[in-house]
């Protein structure tokens, strides 16, 4: 009668049958998102075990996707950070260094768990909506508790984002050699804030800036930093979905420009 | 202005139940709850609803309309179109008692689980200080009126009631949390405890019970996932576990003082939640009785003047023996004497 897995000896509940008796449209969300999702996976995984088209030269520009690309069979001047990996063999993507510490540190974000495990895994699509799977522990036990592992993907990640940042600042290369601004180079500060607000505004990030303590008023320094990040983590969701969106970009962008199908637009040399 | 509006409420009781259709006069203004009071004064007398402060304090009015967890007092009836059923059934997650009224029991169980304030050792009771910027955190959860409408939604209970033993949901996660963050309790495990008895990794951050809190109140950013961050520290961190290791730290942390010895039982909806009487240590309390063994008629006949104190019957107030002053007036008068004078 009841609609729900009952246990043994426990009071039956009010006998509904519908799956939920919510009148919006409460499928939309995690439709789009999955869509989002799906898409940026597919786009991901094509992209890194290309292996062409990730660097444009005459900028500097680097696609993220492949930074820091330390491979000996790395395009010349793509390295900027010494080739010490011999050459990759092509089931491995040249991004071998960064791909699994920002793959994983958006898999186990705290968002992410959030909007995939409503629009990819169903559990629950909605609020107030029967899930359909019969058996549910959550982050109790394998694989699922290796969520509980966000913090040294946070660690990590903080270290690529610096070397984005590094990036970022090689990409103002002119045409001749010297200063110069281009289209790409905006593109890519754009996707380095981006990214820098992300990771800035992780749970991980308020925590350990002073989440963590008991006293706020023996740390007037941290708590600062707390309330800092707490403004940003108010937003992480916003940071997380428009870091996605301006990846893409940027790796498309510079696709295109390296693939030579359009050429960079110059503001500056 | 009143118009007649289309209704399904789901009437019934443990044996079974099912929505019936009515039509209700509603006026510019109202709530859902308005039109439940309307139903019962016109058609339908017996219709078994809570409800209590018509203002969302009290948290007795939480059913669900239209599917979503809502506070019946607060849902204006203007948030739906004129010619929009409007359905109204009682929460999911609990038994149902009869018609909107469901037992509510679980939530008691789990809230009588959870570990109570630890006074902090040396401090006497009035002589606690505390800085605003630190039971800041604290205090957004204090604001809950325990309308359990976090705990109905939640899908680890809601769809699986054979979790209803491990987990105690978020109304009782950021109980854990506002004690862990409160700056004079002096209980140091409670993240561990959240973890291992109150089944906080069965919590899958999906925030639906941060999206029906009436509250507002942040469950899952300020109070569950802290909580997940902070037991993290404790049994995840490499870092952290290798410098308590080398330092030896884990011993400083209380642990023989009895502070953190486990806490209460382990896990498990024990009693009238399961559906058998009480079985946990406490007991029922009896009523309070008159003087000649009765129960009083009324309380204008009863012999005392309320319900009984807290504090005891012999205790009188103002209460002698404290030591609270106001920090901003000076301690001119002896702690013995508080209370006696100027008062
Ligand atoms: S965030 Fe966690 S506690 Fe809140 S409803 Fe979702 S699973 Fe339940
Ligand atoms: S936390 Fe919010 S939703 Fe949950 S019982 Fe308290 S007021 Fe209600
Ligand atoms: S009647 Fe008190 S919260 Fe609705």
């Amino acid at each position: 009668m009841t609609t729900t897995a009952s246990r043994p000896g426990a009071k039956p509940r009010a006998a509904i049958a519908a799956r939920t008796l919510r009148t919006d449209r409460w499928w939309v969300p995690p439709l789009g998102i999955a869509a989002i999702l799906l898409f940026f996976i597919a786009y991901a995984t094509v992209r890194i075990f290309m292996a062409k088209w990730y660097f444009v030269p005459e900028h500097n520009y680097l696609t993220p996707l492949y930074s820091p690309c330390v491979a000996e069979n790395c395009v010349p001047g793509s390295s900027h950070f010494g080739t010490w990996l011999p050459a990759l063999p092509f089931f491995i993507p040249l991004g071998i260094i960064a791909f699994p510490i920002v793959a994983g540190f958006r898999v186990t974000c705290y968002y992410y768990r959030k909007s995939g495990y409503r629009s990819l895994w169903a559990s629950p699509q909605a609020c107030a909506v029967k899930e359909p799977h019969t058996k549910y522990t959550g982050e109790t036990r394998f694989p699922l508790i290796f969520m509980n592992a966000h913090r040294y993907f946070w660690y990590l990640a903080f270290a690529v984002l610096l070397i984005n940042f590094y990036d970022a600042a090689l990409g103002f290369k002119g045409t001749d050699g010297g200063f110069g601004i281009g289209l790409g180079t905006v593109i890519i500060w754009v996707n380095v804030l981006a990214l820098a607000g992300y990771t800035l505004s992780c749970h991980v990030c308020r925590h350990i800036t002073g989440g963590r303590l008991k006293h706020f008023s023996k740390h007037p320094l941290r708590y600062k930093f707390w309330t800092f990040v707490s403004k940003l983590n108010a937003k992480h969701g916003t940071y997380a979905m428009t870091s996605l969106f301006t990846v893409i970009l940027t790796d498309a962008y510079i696709m295109a420009v390296s693939a030579g199908w359009f050429s960079d637009l110059r503001f500056i040399n | 202005m009143g118009s007649t509006r289309k209704f399904r409420v789901w009437r019934g009781d443990e044996n079974g139940g099912d929505l019936q259709d009515f039509q209700v006069e509603v006026n510019e203004g109202e709530v859902v709850l308005d039109v439940i009071h309307r139903l019962q004064a016109t058609q339908t007398p017996d219709l078994a609803c809570r409800w209590n402060c018509k203002a969302g304090k009290c948290g007795s009015c939480s059913m669900e309309i239209n599917g979503m967890p809502k506070l019946g007092c607060m849902t204006r009836m203007s948030t739906f179109t004129e010619d929009e059923t409007v359905t109204i059934t009682p929460l999911r997650t609990f038994p149902v008692i009869r018609d909107l009224v469901t037992d509510v029991s679980y939530n008691y169980e789990k809230a009588r689980e959870t570990p109570a304030f630890a006074p902090p050792a040396g401090v006497a009771p009035g002589d606690y200080r505390m800085q605003q910027v630190d039971v800041e955190r604290s205090q957004e959860f204090r604001k809950c009126i325990e309308c359990f409408l976090c705990q109905n939604t939640c899908h680890v209970v809601r769809d699986h009631e054979e979790n209803k033993p491990e987990f105690s949901g978020p109304r009782y996660f950021i109980r854990a949390a506002e004690l862990d963050m409160h700056p004079l309790d002096a209980k140091t495990d409670r993240k561990e405890y959240a973890q291992a008895s109150m089944g906080m990794g069965y919590c899958n951050i999906t925030k639906c019970c941060t999206e029906v809190c009436p509250e507002h109140i942040k469950i899952t950013d300020n109070a569950i996932i802290p909580m997940k961050e902070r037991v993290i520290d404790r049994k995840f961190d490499p870092l952290v576990w290798l410098g308590r290791k080398i330092l030896r730290r884990d011993q400083l942390n209380g642990q023989g003082q009895g502070l953190d010895a486990p806490s209460g039982k382990p896990a498990g909806v024990t009693g009238h939640a399961k559906g058998v009487g009480p079985t946990s240590a406490r007991l029922p309390e009896p009523p309070d009785l008159q003087e000649d063994g009765k129960l009083a008629l009324t309380e204008i006949t009863f012999d005392r003047p309320a319900a009984p104190s807290p504090f005891g019957e012999d205790v009188s107030f103002p209460m002698r023996g404290t030591s609270y002053v106001h920090p901003d007036r000076q301690r001119e008068t002896s702690p013995e004497d508080e209370g006696t004078q100027a008062h």
